[in-house]
Formats: C-alpha cells, sequence, structure tokens
C-alpha cells in the first residue's frame, strides 16, 4: 500500500522579543530544501506576521544567519537534511544580539564594533593618484586573501563565547576585518588601529576557542587573524610604537 | 582622550606579553621540575638528600627563583581575566588587589626557596 501523505518537518519557530517562546510548526518536507525555506514556508503560507530576514539567498549578503539546532549557521546554504535532528528543526534569533522580534536581531551593536575597531579603510591618496599596485603573491595580500571575504553575517560574533561573557568584546568580525585592514599597504590608519583592537575588550581577550572559525560559513578563520593582531600589537608595544 | 587610549592599548599589549612570556618561562620550569621529582623518586633520594642538594649550588635557588617570579607574573594576570570575565569586575581597585596578589606570590615563593637554600 502506498502512503500518499506528503512528508512533513516539524519546526519550533522563535516567536517575540527576548521574553518569547517557541511556537511549533508543520512544513511539508521537500528535497534539497533550506532552512531559509522552511522559515519562509511559515511566513508565507502559515503565519505571515513571522518576522525573519534575508536578501540575496545564494550565501553573499550575509543577512539570513539565525541560531539552528542550537547553532549559528546562513540558513540560506543550510541544507534540512544537514541539520534536522529527528525531523525536528528548531530555528532561532542569533546570539548576543538584542531581538528585535521573532527571527530579527538588531545588528547595530555588531557594526558598531567594527567601527569602534577601525574598520573603515582610510586612503592614503585621491582619485587623481595612479593606481596601487600590490603584488598578489605579497605575504600583505595573501594574508588579505584569508580575510576579505567575510560577508558580515554575524555567525561568528553569535558562537564566540567571548562576546558572552564580555558584551563589550569587539568580537571575532571586527578583528578579523582590522587584522584585513592592518595588512592593507594602501591604508593610513596604522597605530591608530592597532590601539583600537588593543584593550581589556579588544584582541588580547580572545580565548582561542575557535568556535568563529567552526561556524564560519565562508571558512575564514577569525582566529588566526585575531592571533595576527595580538603578534602585531606586542611587537608594537615591545618597539614602543603603540 | 587620545592619550588614555594609547595608554590603555600599551597596557593591554604589555600584560599580553608579560602573560605569555611568563608562560614560556613556567612551561620550561615545570618540565625541569616534574624532570627532577621523577629523578629523585627513581634514585630513592630522601628529603634530606634533595635538600643538601639545594644547598650544594647556586644554580638550584636561581631556578626556583625565576619560577617563583614567572609565577608572581602569570598568575595574578590570569586571574585578572576570570574576575573581569566571570564577574564583571575591573578597574584600579581590581589592579592594585592584583599586584598585591603578586607580591604576595613573590614574597612566599621566595621565603620557601630561602628557607630550603638559605
Amino acid at each position: 500500500m502506498i502512503d500518499n501523505r506528503e512528508p512533513t518537518l516539524a519546526v519550533r519557530i522563535w516567536r517575540g522579543d527576548a521574553h518569547g517562546r517557541f511556537e511549533r510548526y508543520d512544513v511539508p518536507r521537500h528535497p534539497s530544501q533550506t532552512v531559509l525555506d522552511v522559515v519562509s514556508h511559515v511566513q508565507q503560507h502559515v503565519d505571515p506576521t513571522l518576522a525573519y530576514r534575508f536578501a540575496c539567498r545564494v550565501g553573499m549578503c550575509g543577512s539570513c544567519a539565525m541560531t539552528v539546532n542550537g547553532k549559528a549557521r546562513w540558513t540560506c546554504r543550510t541544507h534540512v537534511d544537514a541539520v534536522a535532528a529527528g525531523e525536528m528543526l528548531e530555528v532561532a534569533p542569533l546570539n548576543h544580539l538584542p531581538i528585535v522580534r521573532d527571527l530579527v536581531v538588531d545588528m547595530a551593536p555588531f557594526f558598531d564594533k567594527w567601527a569602534a575597531a577601525h574598520g573603515a579603510f582610510a586612503p592614503t591618496t585621491t582619485r587623481h593618484d595612479d593606481f596601487a599596485r600590490v603584488a598578489p603573491s605579497s605575504a600583505q595580500r595573501r594574508a588579505i586573501d584569508a580575510t576579505i571575504e567575510c560577508i558580515g553575517c554575524a555567525v561568528c560574533y553569535s558562537s564566540c563565547d567571548v562576546v558572552g561573557w564580555k558584551p563589550a568584546y569587539l568580537g571575532p568580525a571586527a578583528l578579523n576585518r582590522a587584522w584585513t585592514l592592518v595588512n592593507d599597504v594602501r591604508d593610513g590608519e596604522g597605530v591608530a588601529r592597532l590601539r583600537a583592537v588593543s584593550a581589556d575588550d579588544g584582541c588580547q581577550a580572545c580565548h582561542t576557542h575557535q568556535s568563529c572559525t567552526e561556524r564560519c560559513p565562508k571558512h575564514l578563520s577569525p582566529t588566526a587573524a585575531i592571533a595576527g593582531l595580538k603578534r602585531r600589537v606586542a611587537i608594537a608595544a615591545i618597539k614602543g610604537e603603540l | 582622550m587620545r592619550e588614555t587610549i594609547a595608554t590603555n592599548a600599551r597596557a593591554a599589549a604589555w600584560r599580553f606579553v608579560l602573560q605569555r612570556g611568563s608562560a614560556a618561562v613556567l612551561a620550561l620550569c615545570v618540565v625541569v621540575h616534574v624532570a627532577t621529582m621523577i629523578y629523585a623518586v627513581r634514585h630513592g633520594l630522601t628529603a634530606d638528600a634533595i635538600v643538601a642538594r639545594m644547598h650544594a649550588t647556586a644554580a638550584w635557588p636561581t631556578f626556583y627563583l625565576v619560577f617563583v617570579a614567572a609565577a608572581a607574573v602569570h598568575a595574578p594576570l590570569g586571574v585578572r581575566t576570570v574576575v573581569d570575565e566571570w564577574l564583571g569586575l575591573r578597574g584600579r581597585a581590581v589592579d592594585a588587589a592584583l599586584v598585591c596578589f603578586a607580591f604576595l606570590l613573590l614574597g612566599a615563593g621566595s621565603y620557601a626557596v630561602h628557607v630550603l637554600a638559605g
């Protein structure tokens, strides 16, 4: 006898603010279904008031990160097959950021820390100057290659134990950005950026747990970037440049 | 404001250098200390024989004074991080208490070395 019932997936989704609760929904199960597909189905077919955030759906924009079965992930590129334990899925907002509503968090503290870590490029030339020539094989450019693909999804920040213990800690993404610019030969920020990342809440606060590196959907290593900052700051201090 | 940021940055960097540097010294000291204990046990040295050897040369008291100094630098810096992360306590009063803790470790450890080798 053929069972014509459509396979379903039980999904628990966080509703409300920080004092909210999980609510259960049953969603049709499909091959190659992503977690974002599941959340979108609930919003489009079950409850249009569900708040969540996404844009590109192809792993470029970094806006759809959520906590899926306890771990921060980019939901557009996370297949349900890979994470649904016993056909149960639990989707919650990112950790360590204020919940606006349902699955939407306020990203302002995250990006404020990018600014605090001097995450903006400081040009040393104008539009009237020639292009800078940076050899792809140079040590600085290769260090940048290892960090530049960050999409600002905050998966690392949400996974970081130190951010949980010390909310003022700059966090992996901001420090990864700072290390990118420290290695940029065109940048003029210099010692000011090293000073910005050297503090009780700066790069030295990292415990090298490597949760950021393990969870980064772009397979970057913020841990290595932070270690680079620690070294660079220490050398600057010893040389009396800090 | 800018000078405060620079001062804090230098202090954080030097705390990092001192903690990592003292950790490297401690790692070496612990290896030598444990190897010495294993040697003493396997060769049946008595406490009197060990104390006699401590008196025989300046090398052992010097080694253990270095050990004590590294511990006195390393431990308060680690406690500082624990107090910050677990209790949310930081500032001048905490730093002053930890400097006292460092001198307590240095004094107690140096006294122990003095009693054994002096």
